[in-house]
């Protein structure tokens, strides 16, 4: 019986731990976005068919989309875009809110105080409506998109990194590296840091999901990424009335934004669950 | 007598299931049994299911436990037997349970009288107006003030202490046949403790209740029960009178836990005080931490220490006394630079310290070590316990790779730990384990004074007597001085030279350590020391006896001057002592006592001290 | 009420007047960054120097910065919130009716939404870890974690394409029966509210539990309390304050929704005109467009904190 049981243990994947899933498959992703375009039989551009919204067939293994154009193709261009800026996006969110949350726990309460107000104010604007007023604004070149998320996400990872870090500042640990004169640089980067990775982890995780949710409808509404560029929020836009004759080039990008967001929040909530 | 036994537990089997499907022992074949009117004491230490059985007692099992076997007999029912509308209509009614933390069990959001009576209501036992009556009985019996009126507070407006008692009254107002106490007092400041102790001895003689004492403090099962029952990792070691338990342990854990709960008052003699200033490595004079707006003085006007003036002799241990609140913690940050004094001054090995630890020397930061509170918050856990002790060795005395390595080796044969150690996290290791780890910690800086900060409070006694026995021991063989922060009397007579005691932030005396009990001593001291419970039978009466009418605490400071501990006196003297800068006597061994009564005034009364040092001390 | 949480009430409306500040001069601020000149943009071919020195006095472009800040917030006081740039009638004209229609919408939702959430959400933590409570949390995890035009598509797909009971887009200038009423609002309102739920149900399932691990509630059990009576007399007071704030938060969501939701149903409400505004760049109305969702957020964000703040002992200072 025993035996049993770990034989049949050894036939599953090998354990990895919570942060090495989320790692692997935002890695698969990547990857997915950086090298999938190199494969795609046809320019994203390249109308190769008389037929709209062709169905599955040997030519094009995903059919065409509204314009004939071939949809596998445009399907990996739409990845690389929509993983790419939000990658870039929550990189500058979590990476400005880290360093301000953490920042501000051993500067002096002055910087604390206009960091705080300021995230609250940003905070006070629903993220869809913020990105509508900063695109009114500043226009939707893949730059200001970038931006733009980055900066709508930044009071999240600040609040939860400061709140961390806070909790771990606490700590007796820190209290003795404090007594002991160890330098604020030492003891944000080796004795907090390391602390935070798993919680931090899972942060970065949600921001990236809320970027693509929130990129994904501002081009389906037509205000993020504009024509001849494609993500998976401007080709369900443009194929929408695909939708009617049931035609993937409307339902495969809707399944690719599910499988993108709802995979990773899986693995987030299943970690956080433990 | 159809019941003979009032509760009876027959081969009790509890698991725990782990989130894997597997299940993990908790409780393991015990068997008790409690005759009518008799009190049980559950002892154990933490993790030793004695909590999960006195819950079982009331049929509840928290979320993730089951019974597995064994039969549980109360007042009559079966408990394992009955269905959850019974369950409900038993408990509260026939068997009644006081939980340890009464801050945390009871509602916020309801008023303290809406709870205590909420039992009597739900089991149709009374009208509301009866309740009432009888709620106010209670609070009278047990001793709360303003029992009237109290009823109307809020749980967040209470002492800890005073949810105690008010969670005992919610227990007994349905004059319930069965009262479980769970570790009622272990939250409470000692002077609390005895009086919840008290009001709860005299309400339960007075009514005949049976009840099952958990606790895991040996001088209180000697106050309270008759019987007692050992536990250890869920299984019973020992069971019998609590007289021969005490007197005569069979079990060898037993033995252990009760040598372990008589720490004797060290052996060797006490260090004097050090008059000439050589011979202190430590000196505090008029140091004031606080908070808030500046005094004309340029002080802070709300005091966290006040005036604080305290000598550590070379070579020995000063222990420092108080109840939660009095600034203990506060000292030792203060001390080690983490908390910066706003007027005094501190002087270290003959140099004047900087407030802040930024501004201090790195040998003087060396020579001070701190050993902190909680083994499970000091040993960062993303490190191996090797670069924990080696970060020390580095960064004091730039020592690396295998010269650290050996170092930290030596350090782990110190504190008694495997070598193994070196390789593993701090999750992997035991309390005890951690704070000896901690420990080697301040000893790689090689310091001339260590502060430990209520190092043994979390730990089992024990353990606590093993670390306490370690501290005696590095101090001979290396001749550091220790500041001994702590709340258990009992460990500082075992380690201390001096001892200085702590109120409201201001030091009431400092003195000898083994003349505690006897000569003449603050009443704040006198009440300290009475209020520490004692392995002997009857201690709690012939403490309660000594007691004079103690005022009820001070709700604040007192901002002109005076006796912080006026209100709480015994010996106050209205319209002298709560006016003015109070006087500090010296006595002629070098103990300093700050009252306004005269130093023979101060002298215990009646001549004779609650109990006999070993050694009596030349004045 | 007395001082003490009249105080703390001031603190937080204070916090949000604060908050309001910082809205109203990004807002201002961003839309005063706009590239390129309005007046130019707006005479666009006919421009001749007189023209647009004309409009820009008109449009008191050629004041300092300030002096335009100080004159846009004087108008927004008095409801003059400007002259749309692409039709030239009052913003405050135009927003009206649409104003109205996205209440209707948001309001039918809310009504759908909130009893349903607190109820499947109690349901949840009450049976935690159950079939239900399984199947209920990959539900909700699955639509938080999709676009809300997903949704929307794949229900239009579902119920117009595909059964054809439901119209596909709204018009609400034919509603002439109640039937019809309840047909045109089921697609917006069944999607919006799915939407909104689905955050709720999580955040007021994670309250409750919190709420159900205190251990004043295992002491409700162990004095032998019936159950009905733990859920509403010891569960109830403690949640109110965290479900108000979940509640209120997940009403943000509610409000990213409706912007997906009134374009794909061309539902003429308030932010499909925000929309189009952004896209042919209509500062005025975009401007007043923000500002009242931006209020009406602040708004519901500190009335759940004061009524969190009321339903605690230790904030009513009782």
């Amino acid at each position: 019986m025993s035996g049993m049981t770990t034989g049949f243990r050894a036939l599953r994947l090998p354990s990895l731990t919570p942060a090495q899933r989320v790692m692997g498959l935002f890695g698969f992703w990547l990857v997915l976005a950086v090298c999938g375009p190199f494969f795609a039989p046809y320019a994203p551009g390249q109308i190769i068919d008389t037929e709209v919204f062709a169905p599955l067939s040997h030519r094009h293994w995903l059919g065409t989309d509204y314009l004939g154009r071939d949809l596998g193709s445009r399907l990996l261009y739409a990845v690389r875009y929509t993983v790419l800026i939000c990658t870039l996006s929550t990189a500058f969110s979590c990476g400005c809110g880290i360093l301000l949350g953490i920042a501000t726990t051993a500067t002096p309460a002055w910087m604390e105080q206009v960091a705080g107000r300021l995230m609250d104010g940003i905070l006070s604007i629903p993220s869809l409506l913020c990105a509508l007023l900063v695109i009114a604004a500043f226009g939707d070149s893949l730059l200001a998109l970038v931006l733009t998320l980055g900066v709508i996400y930044t009071p999240g990872a600040y609040r939860t990194s400061r709140a961390l870090a806070l909790r771990i500042a606490r700590m007796d640990y820190i209290t003795v590296a404090v007594a002991r004169g160890e330098g604020a640089l030492f003891i944000i980067w080796r004795e907090i840091l390391p602390n935070m990775r798993g919680p931090l982890l899972a942060d970065v995780g949600l921001r990236f999901i809320y970027a693509v949710l929130l990129l994904s409808n501002l081009s389906f509404l037509g205000l993020g990424v504009q024509p001849p560029l494609v993500d998976l929020g401007s080709l369900v836009r443009e194929n929408v009335l695909g939708l009617v004759y049931g035609s993937g080039a409307v339902i495969l990008p809707t399944i690719v934004i599910g499988v993108l967001t709802v995979g990773i929040n899986l693995v987030l909530d299943g970690t956080s669950r433990r | 007598m159809s019941r003979a036994h009032m509760i009876s537990v027959r081969n009790l089997d509890i698991v725990g299931h782990r989130p894997d499907g597997g299940t993990v022992p908790i409780v393991r074949d015990v068997s008790l049994e409690v005759r009518e009117g008799q009190m049980l004491a559950l002892i154990g230490e933490s993790g030793s299911g004695k909590t999960t059985i006195a819950l079982s007692l009331l049929g509840h099992v928290r979320p993730g436990c089951a019974i597995s076997g064994g039969q549980i007999t109360v007042a009559g029912h079966d408990v394992t037997s009955m269905t959850r509308h019974e369950l409900r209509g038993f408990r509260g009614r026939t068997i009644s349970y006081v939980a340890q933390n009464a801050g945390t069990a009871f509602n916020p959001a309801l008023s303290i009288a809406q709870q205590v009576i909420e039992p009597a209501r739900v089991h149709w036992a009374m009208t509301r107006q009866q309740a009432e009556r009888k709620m106010i009985e209670l609070f009278r019996a047990l001793a709360l003030p303003e029992p009237e009126t109290i009823g109307a507070r809020y749980p967040y407006q209470l002492s800890g202490g005073q949810l105690q008692r008010l969670m005992a009254a919610m227990a007994l107002i349905t004059d319930p046949e069965i009262v479980v106490f769970d570790e009622p007092t272990t939250a409470l400041d000692v002077t609390t403790q005895i009086e919840v102790l008290a009001a709860f001895r005299a309400v339960l003689a007075d009514r005949g209740i049976t009840g099952v004492y958990v606790t895991h403090d040996l001088a209180i099962v000697a106050q309270i029960a008759d019987h007692a029952v050992v536990l250890r990792h869920g299984q019973v070691r020992e069971s019998g009178t609590v007289a021969r338990i005490l007197g005569n342990p069979q079990d060898e854990y037993t033995r252990e836990l009760v040598a372990a709960c008589r720490i004797p008052p060290r052996a060797t003699p006490c260090a004097p005080m050090a008059s000439a200033r050589e011979d202190r490595v430590l000196d505090l004079s008029d140091v004031i931490v606080g908070y808030g707006n500046r005094t004309a003085e340029g002080l802070p006007e709300r005091r966290i220490l006040d005036h604080v003036s305290l000598s550590v002799p070379r070579g020995s241990t000063l222990g420092i006394i108080g109840e939660s609140g009095c600034g203990k913690s506060t000292l030792a940050r203060t001390i080690s630079g983490l908390q910066p004094w706003a007027a005094g001054q501190v002087v270290f090995r003959g140099e004047a310290l900087a407030p802040a630890v930024a501004d201090r020397t790195r040998e003087q930061r060396r020579r001070l070590q701190i050993v902190a509170q909680n083994a499970d918050l000091v040993l960062n856990p993303a490190w191996r316990i090797g670069a924990t002790i080696e970060r020390v060795l580095t960064f004091f005395h730039g020592m690396k790779g295998a010269e650290a390595r050996a170092e930290a080796m030596r350090l782990l044969d110190m504190v008694r730990l495997p070598h193994a150690l070196l390789e593993r996290y701090p999750a992997e290791l035991s309390g005890g384990q951690k704070q000896r780890v901690n420990f080697a910690r301040a000893l790689a800086a090689r310091p001339d004074l260590v502060l430990c900060d209520e190092i043994t409070a979390a730990l089992d006694p024990v353990v606590a007597a093993a670390i306490l026995e370690l501290m005696a021991e590095l101090q001979e063989t290396l001749g550091i001085s220790y500041i001994f922060i702590t709340h258990d009397l009992h460990a500082v007579r075992a380690v201390c030279d001096q001892v200085a005691v702590l109120y409201a932030g201001h030091v009431v005396e400092q003195c000898d350590s083994q003349s505690l009990t006897a000569g003449a001593h603050h009443p704040y001291t006198r009440l300290l020391v009475s209020s520490v419970p004692e392995m002997r039978a009857g201690w709690l009466a012939d403490a309660m006896a000594l007691r004079h009418a103690e005022g009820a605490p001070a709700a604040q400071r007192r901002a002109d001057g005076g006796c912080q501990f006026f209100s709480r006196c015994d010996m106050r003297m209205p319209g002298q002592c709560d006016r003015g800068p109070v006087p500090v006597h010296t006595l002629p061994d070098g103990a300093r006592i700050a009252c306004y009564r005269s130093c023979a005034d101060l002298a215990f009364p009646g001549g004779v001290a609650p109990a006999a040092p070993l050694h009596s001390y030349e004045s | 009420m007395n001082a003490r949480l009249a105080r703390l009430v001031l603190r937080r409306i204070g916090a949000a007047l604060c908050s309001l500040l910082f809205v109203v001069v990004a807002i201002f601020a961003l839309t005063a960054a706009l590239p390129g000149d309005v007046a130019d943009m707006l005479l666009g071919q006919n421009a001749t120097p007189d023209a647009t020195q004309a409009l820009r006095h008109a449009l008191h472009l050629d004041q300092p910065l300030w002096l335009r800040f100080m004159h846009w917030c004087g108008g927004m006081l008095h409801g003059n919130a400007g002259n749309s740039l692409l039709t030239g009638r009052p913003v405050s004209e135009m927003l009206a009716p649409r104003l109205y229609n996205s209440l209707l919408l948001a309001g039918a939702t809310t009504l759908v939404a909130v009893p349903l959430a607190l109820v499947l959400g109690l349901a949840c933590a009450t049976w935690r870890d159950s079939v239900f409570d399984r199947v209920m949390t990959v539900l909700t995890l699955g639509i938080v974690s999709v676009p809300a035009f997903l949704i929307a598509t794949v229900s239009v797909f579902v119920f117009a394409v595909q059964f054809r009971v439901v119209p596909a887009l709204s018009d609400i200038r034919s509603i002439h029966s109640v039937g019809q009423f309840f047909l045109t609002f089921a697609m917006p309102v069944a999607t919006l509210a799915s939407i909104t739920m689905a955050q709720m149900i999580r955040m007021i399932r994670a309250c409750m539990i919190d709420v159900f691990s205190a251990p004043y509630m295992e002491m409700a059990v162990i004095k032998g309390v019936p159950p009905v009576r733990i859920m509403l007399h010891h569960a109830l007071p403690n949640a109110i304050g965290p479900v108000a704030n979940a509640i209120a938060l997940s009403l943000s969501s509610l409000l990213g929704g409706v912007v997906v939701i009134e374009t794909i149903f061309n539902y003429p409400g308030l932010a499909q005109l925000m929309v189009d505004s952004v896209m042919s760049r209509d500062v005025p109305i975009i401007q007043a467009c923000t500002l009242l969702f931006c209020m009406t957020y602040l708004f519901l964000t500190t009335l759940a904190d004061i009524v969190a703040l009321a339903s605690v002992p230790k904030g009513r200072g009782a």
